[in-house]
């Protein structure tokens, strides 16, 4: 490989273009000249000061080529479901379930206090634990022993997260970001998908953003339905594990339709009764251990139904001051 | 004794991270004890002292602080068998973001976090690039897709490494992590005849030797000049 022309190389294998560039391989004007003759080009000193070894630059590359294909490959290795076996809490008391199936599609809330063991319970979904964590506990993938990908390849993590201190740190655009993250999914048609993320995101949003706005200038609410919207379209992760979603800025109920729509599961650390309430079922952490497993209700359900409505209420309250409105009863 | 070396960018969560995944590995009765290498000045000790494990700083002053962990590393394993500990954890700040203290045969551990910005993977030299673990914190800060390509241009640098996200606050990652670290098979009873990764930086010239005046005749030794008729875009 190191010994074909960049042109050439780069015909084989498109995305050999993010290793030249992450690896300070100069491309342009480089077509004809292969990496080892640009390496051995390069001046003593030069190549010291960008730690170039050519025999550990060959390595990697075809290590990167391999991984690259088996990224690429991988399409239709989908996860349907993941399934929980009990292990223990911290004091080494068996949990109180006997198997909990996750299914796309679903969304399960989780309850309990801070530092009750949610982490832990992400974690180990996470490293698909084989009784080799804490807690000893087991998780199938797809109703099978999982391969090691799980745990090991980046491109394949089980979770995504989306958290209320998450924030864009970068300086790009909406368009500039969804953009780079779509490159290094190497998907085909990438303008499509940046369109159709950028306005799934508006779509979720309470006040509307532009393709040129800078994310670092996104209010909470459109930041929040930009990153949902794109983990949605974008990520690969079959789990979503979403800690608290404001009630502001954002229309929730929406958020949570797209990512279901995406047949993704959906993990939903709340105390809100109108998100916990959402969930198929609940998961009940306490002491380090899965507590109990709650099935939502008929009467949990009207409960909800109740809530909804008062839930409206303040949105429609809220939207009439952003309006600079006055507020009357029963209005 | 297993020897490992855990470098990074300054503030990058090194401490943090380790912190939490000895006391991961403190359920496993491993006996651990950490050696910080800084430059100017450091308190993590404290912090290491606060956690009950036993800590020696080294601070390198005027020296450049890979060269100062070089001329020291044996005599700290020496230390770490002769207290028979079982892990000895070197800790070193990357200052210029260029060198590591790797050893070959010694598990090199690397790490960064997500706010240091898209373009860091590049900017890294042997540190990042040699290393055998790759730890990212701080993904509960930033989005999901910024964690995502910043982990996808870490593994175009380094295919080779095994690149956990580890939060530092909670530990999420830090027990997977201390599973990676040590190792029953993997003890050592000496550096002798052992040969770092990649060479430390070539810096010789008089102001290493306390020059402090500017200007060409007060110049010598191992001096390079910027080149500024190239185009920028070649200067990376």
């Amino acid at each position: 490989m190191i010994h074909r022309p960049l042109g050439l190389l780069l015909e084989e294998h498109p995305y050999v273009d993010t290793f030249l560039k992450e690896n300070n391989i100069p491309v342009e004007g480089n077509q004809e000249r292969s990496i080892n003759d640009i390496i051995g080009g390069m001046s003593a000193e030069t190549a010291e000061e960008f730690a170039f070894e050519i025999e550990s630059l060959e390595q990697n590359l075809n290590l990167f080529i391999t991984q690259m294909k088996e990224f690429l490959n991988e399409g239709a290795d989908e996860v349907s479901s993941i399934t929980i076996y009990p292990g223990t809490d911290k004091s080494g008391a068996p949990e109180g379930f006997d198997r909990l199936e996750l299914k796309t599609g679903q969304i399960i809330s989780i309850v309990g206090p801070t530092g009750s063991g949610k982490s832990r319970l992400l974690a180990d979904i996470e490293w698909v634990a084989q009784k080799d964590t804490p807690t000893n506990r087991t998780i199938f993938v797809n109703d099978d022993i999982p391969e090691s990908k799980w745990r090991f390849s980046i491109s394949d993590k089980l979770v995504a997260q989306l958290s209320q201190n998450m924030n864009f740190v970068m300086d790009l655009s909406v368009e500039e970001f969804v953009r780079l993250h779509a490159e290094s999914r190497m998907l085909e048609d990438i303008d499509t998908v940046v369109t159709h993320i950028i306005e799934k995101g508006n779509d979720l949003a309470g006040e509307k953003f532009q393709p040129d706005t800078p994310i670092t200038s996104l209010s909470g609410g459109q930041s929040r339905a930009l990153m949902i919207a794109d983990t949605a379209v974008l990520s690969r992760s079959p789990v979503i594990l979403i800690d608290e979603i404001e009630n502001a800025g954002i229309d929730r109920k929406r958020a949570l339709d797209l990512l279901l729509s995406e047949d993704k599961i959906v993990l939903m650390a709340t105390h809100d009764p109108v998100l916990a309430l959402l969930g198929d079922k609940r998961l009940v952490i306490q002491n380090g251990g899965i507590a109990k497993v709650i099935e939502t209700t008929e009467e949990e359900r009207s409960i909800l139904v109740e809530l909804e409505v008062l839930d409206a209420r303040t949105n429609h309250l809220r939207n009439l001051l952003r309006n600079g409105e006055r507020l009357h009863e029963n209005r | 004794m297993n020897l490992v070396t855990v470098s990074g960018p300054p503030s990058s969560g090194k401490t943090s991270v380790i912190l939490k995944t000895l006391a991961a590995l403190d359920k496993r009765s491993v006996k651990p004890a950490v050696v910080k290498f800084d430059c100017l000045y450091t308190d993590d000790d404290l912090l290491y002292e606060k956690a009950g494990i036993p800590v020696k700083k080294g601070l390198s002053g005027s020296l450049c602080p890979d060269h100062y962990f070089v001329s020291n590393i044996e005599a700290v394993v020496d230390w770490g068998l002769d207290s028979e500990y079982d892990l000895l954890i070197s800790e070193s700040a990357g200052l210029c973001n260029r060198c590591s203290p790797y050893i070959k045969g010694i598990k090199a551990v690397c790490v960064i976090d997500n706010l240091s910005g898209i373009n860091t993977p590049k900017k890294i030299g042997p540190m990042l690039k040699t290393a055998d673990i790759i730890v990212i914190t701080k993904g509960d800060i930033v989005s999901q897709a910024e964690r995502e390509v910043f982990a996808s241009r870490v593994q175009a640098v380094n295919p080779r490494a095994v690149i956990l996200n580890v939060n530092g606050l909670t530990g999420q990652g830090c027990y997977e992590l201390s599973t990676l670290l040590y190792d029953e098979g993997n003890h050592i009873t000496s550096l002798k005849g052992m040969e770092l990764r990649f060479s430390m930086p070539s810096a010789l010239c008089s102001y290493c030797l306390g020059e402090k005046r500017i200007g060409e005749s007060y110049q010598m030794g191992n001096v390079r000049k910027i080149d500024l008729k190239e185009s920028v875009s070649n200067d990376t």
